[in-house]
C-alpha cells in the first residue's frame, strides 16, 4: 500500500494520542483511546492488503496460488484487538457511569476541583 | 578450631539481648545478665589469647554468602585486641548503666540492654571479622543498632541527632558496599592478609580510588573531619551509650576499619606507594589539632568530650596512615589506651550529671571536694589522654613518635606535641577548678551510688596499670605489635 | 508435549467463573473457592519448576498445531520460577484477606474473587505465552481485571484512578500491539523462538528499533517506570487494600519478565535489541532518582510505597541495560527481594488503613507500641529494601554492583549505591514516626487477625531468611533462569 495510506493511519495514531493525553473530557479521552486503537487495526489491514489479491476463501479443488490471496493472519490478529477494545471500552464506560454519579460531570478539571485529587 | 568458642563471642551478647528483654520486669535483671555475658564473652576471649599469640590464631570454617565472598571469624592479634577491649568495657559499663539510669529514673532497662547487647555483638563481629564481607555485614548491623540508643531519650534533640546519625552512618555504609564489592571484584574470595591483599590488582589510579571510598567510609565511623559533624550532635544519647559507643564501640570500629585498611586491605607498602598514607595521615593531623581547638571552645562537658573523642580517634587514623610499624603498633594499642581512658572521663560526666546536675565546665567548681573518687578518676584518665608519663597515652604518643621518625616524617611528632599541649589546656583546668577552684565548698564526701563511681575508678586504674606494666603477661600492649609486625611482614 | 503450562493459566481462568455465584450462597465459600484454585495454581506451578529444572522447558503446541503456525505455551527455566512466585503471592494475599469483609454484600465479594483469580491467569498467561500477540491478549486480561479492582476501592477517587489507570494501561497495550506490527512485516511470524532464529537477519534495521522501542514503551509504562508512571501512585493508594500486597508486587515483575524476555531472550541483545536494552540505562537511573525523591515527599504511606517502587523498578532497567552475568543474576535477585518486600510493605500498611481508615503517615505514628507486630514487620521489610545485610535487599544491590564492576559502568555503580540511602531517608521517615511518636488517641484500634497477621509476618521473616540463603537459591533457581532467559548468553 502507498505511502499516503501508512501516513493516514499515523495521523490518526497521533490524533488518538494527543486526544487521550490532552482531552479534559473523560468521555473524550475514551474516545481517544479508540481512535488510537482504531488507527493500529487499520496498520495491520494495511500490512495485510495486496492490491488485485482476493480473500484467502478456497474456490474448489485444485492448485493453490498463495500470491492471490491477502495474508488473512493481521484480520484474525486484529479480529482479537478489537474485542479488546471493545471490553475496554465497556470497562471505561461503566467507570465514566460511576465517575457521573459521584461528582455529577466528566470533566477532569471540576472533578479534580471537587477532590481535591491531582 | 576454636569455631564455637568464636561464634559464642558474638552470640553472648546477643543472647544477652534477648535475655533482657524477657528479664525486662526483673529488677536489675538486664544489668546480671549483661554483665554475666560480658564475663563469658571476656574469659571466652581470654582463652582465644594463646593461639594468638602463637600465630595459631582460633577461626571458623567459611560460610559462604555471596559468590565469592563469604563470611568468617578468625580471632587474630588486632581483632582480638578490639573484641577484648568492647567486651571488658562493656562489663564495666553494664554496671554503670544500672546506676546511672536508677539515677536518671529511666524505666525501660530491659531495651536499653537489649539494643546495647545488639551493639556489642556487632561489635565484637567486626573485630573478629575474617574478611571484608563479614566486616561489611556487622558494620551495617552496628550502624542499625545504634541509632535507637541516640534516640532513647526520645527528645527533639535525641531524634534530630539520629537523623544526622542516620544519613552519615548510612551514606558510609554504602560507600563501604561500593568499596567491598570492588575490592573482592579485583580479588575474589580475599580475606584480610597482614601485609594486604591489593598490590598489583589494579592500576595505582583504581587502587587509589578504592582506597578512598574506604577511607571515606571508614572516616565517617571514626569522626575523621570534615566527616565528625554527627557525633557531637549523638551526645544527646543517655550518657553510658556516650561512654560505650562513642567513646568505644561505634567510634573504634571506624578507626579500626582503618586499621584493617592499611595494615590488611592495602598493606603499609602500597598504602606508601600510592601516597594515600600522607594524604591520610596530614587529614589524620589537621583533625587532631582542630578538633583539639575545638574541644577548647565548648563550655558543655559531653560536648568537650566529644571534641576530644574526635582528635584521639585520629591518632588511631595517623597511626594506620604513618605505615611504619611502631606506628601501627601505637595506633592500635591506643583502641585500648583510649577505651580505657575516654570511658573514664564519659563515666564521670555521667555522674556529675545524675548526681550534681552538672552539664557545664563552669559549674564545676570545687566539685572535686564533694566528689573527689570521680574527679580523681576524672584528673588520671584526663592527664593519661594527654600524654603523661606512666599512663596509657604516653606509650601511645612515645610509639607514634618513634613511628613518625621511623616512616621518615617527623613533621608529626611536631603535631603530637602542639595536640598535647592543647589536651593539657581543655583539661588541666577543669581538674584544677574541681579540686582548688572557689566554691563548692570545703572536702565533704557526697558520692553517688557506688555503680557510678565503681567504674570510672576501675577503669582509670586500668588505665594506669596498662600504662605502668604494658608488657606484663599476655598484655593488650603485645597483641598490637604482634599485629603491626605481622602487617609488616616480620620486621621489628 | 506436557499440558501443565496450559493448565496454570487454564486453572484460574475457569475458577474464575464460580464465586460470584457461590458468593450468592456464601462468601466464605467463594472465597475458599478462590484460595483453592490459586493453591492449585501454585501447586501445578511449582511441579512445572521442578519438571523444568529436571528436563528443559515446557511446550504444550494448542489444539495440536505445531509453531510457529499453531499457538504455543511454553514454560522455562525463568517464566516457571516467576509463575511460583506470583501463583505464591496471589495465595498469600488471599489468605492475608481471608477476614476482610466487603460491606458492600456478597456480590460484590462474588466479582471481586473473579476478578483476582482473571488477573492471575492474565498474570500467568504472559508468563506461559509463546508468541507475542497472545503475551498481548493475556496482558489485556490481566489489564482489565487489575482497572475493575481498582475501581472497586474503598474511596470516592476510585473510579477515577481506575479510569486513569485504563486510559494510560489501554494507550501502553496499543504502542505493544503497534511495535509487534513493525516486527511482524519484517520477520513474518509472532512465534517467540521463530523470531529468535530469523532475527539476525533484519536485526540492523531501523524500523525494528522503532517497533522495539513502542513495545518495550508499552510495558515500561505498564511497570512502570518513570517518566510512565503516572497512572501509578493513584491506583496504589485507591485500590482495595487487601489486594495491594499481589497488584504492587506481582504485576511489575511480568512486565519486566516480557521485556528482558523479548529483548535479551527472543532477540538475543544483538543489533537494534541491544541498542534498545542500552537505552533502558538512562531510563532506570532517572527513575531511581525521580521515584526516590518523589516517595520522600508523599503524606500517604501507599502514594510512597507506590513511588518508591518506581524507584526499585528503575533498578531493573540499569541491571538489564548492563546485561552480563552478575548483573542479571542482580536483577533476577531484586525481582524476587522486591516482590516479597513490596508485598510484605503493603500487608503492613493495610493493616493500618484498616485499622485507622486511612493510610497517613500520622496514622503510623507510635505504631510500635499500638500494633508491634504490623510494626514490626513493615521496619523488617522496610529495612530489608534499604538493603542492610544480610537481609533480602542487600544481595540484590551486590551483586548488581558487581554486574556494574564488570561492564565498568561508573554512573550505574554510583546510582545504585545511592538508592540506598535514598530508600533509608523515606524509610526512616516512617521508623522515626512507628517508634517515636506518640500514637494518636482518637481512633478506634482493632486487633489483626491471625490471618492477616500469618502471611505478613511469614514475608517479614522470609526477608532476612532469604538474604541468608541467596547462595542456595540462585544456584538451585536464578542461575537457570538466567541461562534460560538469556539463551546461555552473557
Amino acid at each position: 500500500m502507498s505511502a499516503f495510506h501508512y501516513a493516514a493511519c499515523g495521523a490518526l495514531f497521533l490524533l488518538g494520542l494527543h486526544g487521550l493525553l490532552f482531552r479534559p473530557n473523560l468521555l473524550r479521552k475514551l474516545m481517544a483511546l479508540n481512535v488510537l486503537q482504531a488507527s493500529v487495526v487499520l496498520f495491520y489491514i494495511l500490512l495485510a492488503a495486496k492490491r488485485g489479491a482476493s480473500p484467502p476463501v478456497l474456490s474448489g479443488p485444485g492448485p493453490v496460488e498463495a500470491a492471490a490471496f491477502i495474508n488473512p493472519l493481521p484480520h484474525a490478529l486484529m479480529l482479537t484487538a478489537i474485542v479488546v477494545s471493545a471490553a475496554t471500552t465497556g470497562v471505561g464506560l461503566a467507570l465514566l457511569i460511576r465517575i457521573h454519579r459521584l461528582f455529577g460531570t466528566l470533566q477532569e478539571p471540576e472533578i479534580r476541583e471537587k477532590t481535591g485529587l491531582s | 578450631m576454636g569455631e564455637g568458642r568464636l561464634f559464642a563471642v558474638v552470640l553472648a551478647p546477643l543472647a544477652a539481648a534477648a535475655l533482657s528483654l524477657l528479664l525486662r520486669r526483673v529488677p536489675l535483671g538486664p544489668p546480671a545478665v549483661s554483665v554475666l555475658a560480658a564475663a563469658i564473652q571476656f574469659s571466652i576471649l581470654l582463652s582465644l589469647l594463646p593461639g594468638t599469640l602463637s600465630g595459631l590464631p582460633a577461626e571458623t570454617a567459611a560460610l559462604p554468602l555471596a559468590a565469592g565472598a563469604s563470611l568468617r571469624l578468625r580471632a587474630d592479634a588486632l581483632g582480638l585486641l578490639f573484641a577484648l577491649v568492647s567486651s571488658g568495657l562493656w562489663a564495666v559499663t553494664a554496671v554503670y548503666a544500672a546506676g546511672y539510669l536508677g539515677a536518671t529514673g529511666e524505666k525501660r532497662l530491659g531495651a536499653f540492654y537489649a539494643y546495647l547487647g545488639v551493639c556489642l555483638s556487632a561489635a565484637a563481629g567486626i573485630a573478629l571479622s575474617a574478611g571484608p564481607l563479614s566486616f561489611l555485614v556487622f558494620y551495617e548491623i552496628l550502624t542499625l543498632a545504634t541509632y535507637p540508643l541516640v534516640v532513647f531519650t526520645g527528645k527533639p534533640a535525641a531524634v534530630a541527632a539520629g537523623r544526622k546519625y542516620l544519613v552519615y552512618a548510612l551514606g558510609a555504609g554504602q560507600l563501604l558496599l561500593v568499596a567491598t564489592v570492588w575490592a573482592l571484584w579485583l580479588a575474589p574470595g580475599a580475606e584480610f592478609t597482614p601485609g594486604g591483599f591489593l598490590a598489583g590488582r589494579a592500576s595505582p589510579a583504581a587502587l587509589s580510588a578504592l582506597f578512598f571510598l574506604f577511607a571515606a567510609a571508614f572516616a565517617v565511623k571514626a569522626a575523621v573531619m570534615p566527616l565528625h559533624g554527627w557525633l557531637p550532635s549523638a551526645m544527646a544519647a543517655p550518657v553510658p551509650v556516650s561512654a560505650l559507643l562513642h567513646a568505644v564501640a561505634v567510634v573504634k570500629a571506624g578507626a579500626f576499619g582503618f586499621l584493617r585498611l592499611t595494615g590488611f586491605v592495602f598493606g603499609p607498602a602500597l598504602t606508601g606507594e600510592l601516597g594515600a598514607g600522607r594524604v591520610l595521615a596530614w587529614a589524620a593531623a589537621a583533625t587532631i589539632v582542630i578538633a583539639s581547638l575545638r574541644a577548647l571552645g565548648e563550655t558543655n562537658l559531653k560536648r568537650r568530650l566529644a571534641y576530644s573523642t574526635i582528635g584521639q580517634l585520629s591518632y588511631i587514623v595517623l597511626g594506620a596512615a604513618l605505615g611504619s610499624t611502631a606506628a601501627f603498633a601505637a595506633a592500635a594499642f591506643h583502641i585500648a589506651a583510649h577505651g580505657l581512658m575516654k570511658i573514664t572521663l564519659f563515666f564521670c560526666a555521667g555522674g556529675l550529671y545524675a548526681h550534681a546536675h552538672v552539664e557545664d565546665v563552669s559549674e564545676m567548681n570545687g566539685i572535686g571536694r564533694r566528689m573527689p573518687l570521680t574527679m580523681g578518676a576524672f584528673a588520671l584518665a584526663a592527664l593519661g589522654l594527654a600524654g603523661m608519663p606512666a599512663l596509657a597515652g604516653f606509650l601511645v604518643k612515645w610509639n607514634l613518635g618513634w613511628g613518625a621518625a621511623d616512616a621518615g616524617r617527623p613533621l608529626f611528632i611536631a603535631v603530637l606535641i602542639v595536640s598535647a599541649v592543647l589536651n593539657f589546656a581543655y583539661f588541666f583546668p577543669i581538674v584544677h577548678s574541681a579540686f582548688f577552684g572557689k566554691g563548692g565548698g570545703n572536702l565533704r564526701l557526697e558520692e553517688p551510688s557506688a555503680a557510678l563511681w565503681g567504674p570510672p575508678v576501675l577503669t582509670a586504674l586500668g588505665a594506669l596499670a596498662v600504662g605502668l606494666f604494658p608488657d606484663a603477661g599476655a598484655s593488650l600492649y603485645r597483641l598490637a605489635w604482634a599485629a603491626a609486625r605481622a602487617c609488616a611482614g616480620g620486621a621489628p | 508435549m506436557n499440558a501443565l503450562p496450559v493448565l496454570i493459566v487454564a486453572t484460574p481462568l475457569a475458577a474464575a467463573l464460580v464465586p460470584p455465584l457461590l458468593a450468592l450462597a456464601s462468601v466464605r465459600a467463594a472465597k475458599a473457592w478462590s484460595l483453592a484454585a490459586q493453591a492449585l495454581c501454585l501447586a501445578l506451578s511449582i511441579a512445572a519448576l521442578r519438571a523444568v529444572l529436571a528436563g528443559g522447558p515446557l511446550r504444550h503446541a494448542l489444539g495440536g498445531w505445531p509453531a510457529p503456525w499453531g499457538i504455543e505455551c511454553v514454560l522455562d527455566a525463568f517464566s516457571a520460577a516467576l509463575a511460583v512466585l506470583v501463583a505464591g503471592l496471589a495465595v498469600l494475599t488471599t489468605v492475608y484477606a481471608w477476614d476482610w469483609e466487603d460491606r458492600r454484600g456478597p456480590v460484590r465479594e462474588g466479582a471481586f474473587q473473579s476478578l483476582f483469580l482473571l488477573l492471575l491467569a492474565g498474570l500467568l498467561g504472559m508468563l506461559a505465552a509463546g508468541d507475542l500477540f497472545n503475551l498481548y491478549v493475556f496482558l489485556e486480561i490481566a489489564s482489565l481485571s487489575s482497572y475493575a479492582l481498582v475501581a472497586a476501592g474503598p474511596g470516592r477517587e476510585a473510579p477515577l484512578a481506575a479510569f486513569r489507570y485504563l486510559i494510560l494501561g489501554g494507550a501502553g497495550a496499543t504502542f505493544w500491539v503497534l511495535g509487534l506490527g513493525y516486527l511482524y512485516a519484517l520477520t513474518g511470524t509472532l512465534n517467540m523462538a521463530d523470531l529468535s532464529s530469523r532475527w539476525p537477519a533484519i536485526s540492523a534495521s531501523p524500523a525494528a528499533a522503532a517497533g522495539l522501542g513502542l513495545m518495550v514503551a508499552g510495558l515500561a509504562l505498564k511497570m512502570p517506570v518513570f517518566p510512565l508512571h503516572g497512572w501509578q501512585p493513584g491506583a496504589y493508594a485507591a485500590s482495595p487494600p487487601q489486594l495491594m500486597p499481589f497488584i504492587a508486587s506481582a504485576g511489575s515483575k511480568v512486565m519486566a519478565y516480557a521485556i528482558f524476555r523479548l529483548l535479551a531472550g527472543t532477540l538475543g541483545s544483538e543489533g537494534q535489541a541491544g541498542r534498545v536494552l542500552e537505552a533502558l540505562a538512562p531510563v532506570g537511573l532517572l527513575s531511581v532518582a525521580a521515584g526516590s525523591m518523589l516517595a520522600l515527599t508523599q503524606t500517604d504511606v501507599r502514594r510512597m510505597l507506590a513511588y518508591s517502587s518506581v524507584a526499585q523498578l528503575g533498578l531493573l532497567f540499569v541491571g538489564f541495560s548492563l546485561g552480563g552475568r552478575w548483573a542479571v543474576i542482580g536483577v533476577f535477585w531484586h525481582m524476587l527481594a522486591h516482590a516479597v518486600l513490596k508485598s510484605c510493605l503493603f500487608m503492613a500498611a493495610g493493616s493500618v488503613a484498616r485499622r485507622r481508615g486511612s493510610c497517613e503517615i500520622d496514622d503510623f505514628a507510635g505504631l510500635g507500641r499500638t500494633a508491634p507486630l504490623t510494626a514490626f514487620c513493615f521496619a523488617s521489610a522496610g529495612l530489608a529494601l534499604i538493603g542492610l545485610p544480610p537481609a533480602a535487599g542487600f544481595f540484590g544491590k551486590w551483586y548488581l554492583l558487581r554486574g556494574a564492576l564488570d561492564a565498568g559502568a561508573w554512573v550505574s555503580l554510583s546510582v545504585v549505591a545511592a538508592s540506598g540511602l535514598m530508600t533509608a531517608l523515606y524509610v526512616f521517615r516512617l521508623l522515626e514516626r512507628m517508634y517515636l511518636a506518640p500514637p494518636p488517641e482518637s481512633k478506634r484500634v482493632e486487633p489483626m487477625g491471625p490471618w492477616g497477621a500469618a502471611p505478613m509476618l511469614a514475608l517479614a521473616v522470609a526477608a532476612i531468611l532469604l538474604g541468608v540463603f541467596n547462595q542456595p537459591l540462585i544456584a538451585a533457581f536464578i542461575e537457570p533462569a538466567r541461562l534460560a532467559a538469556t539463551g546461555g548468553r552473557g
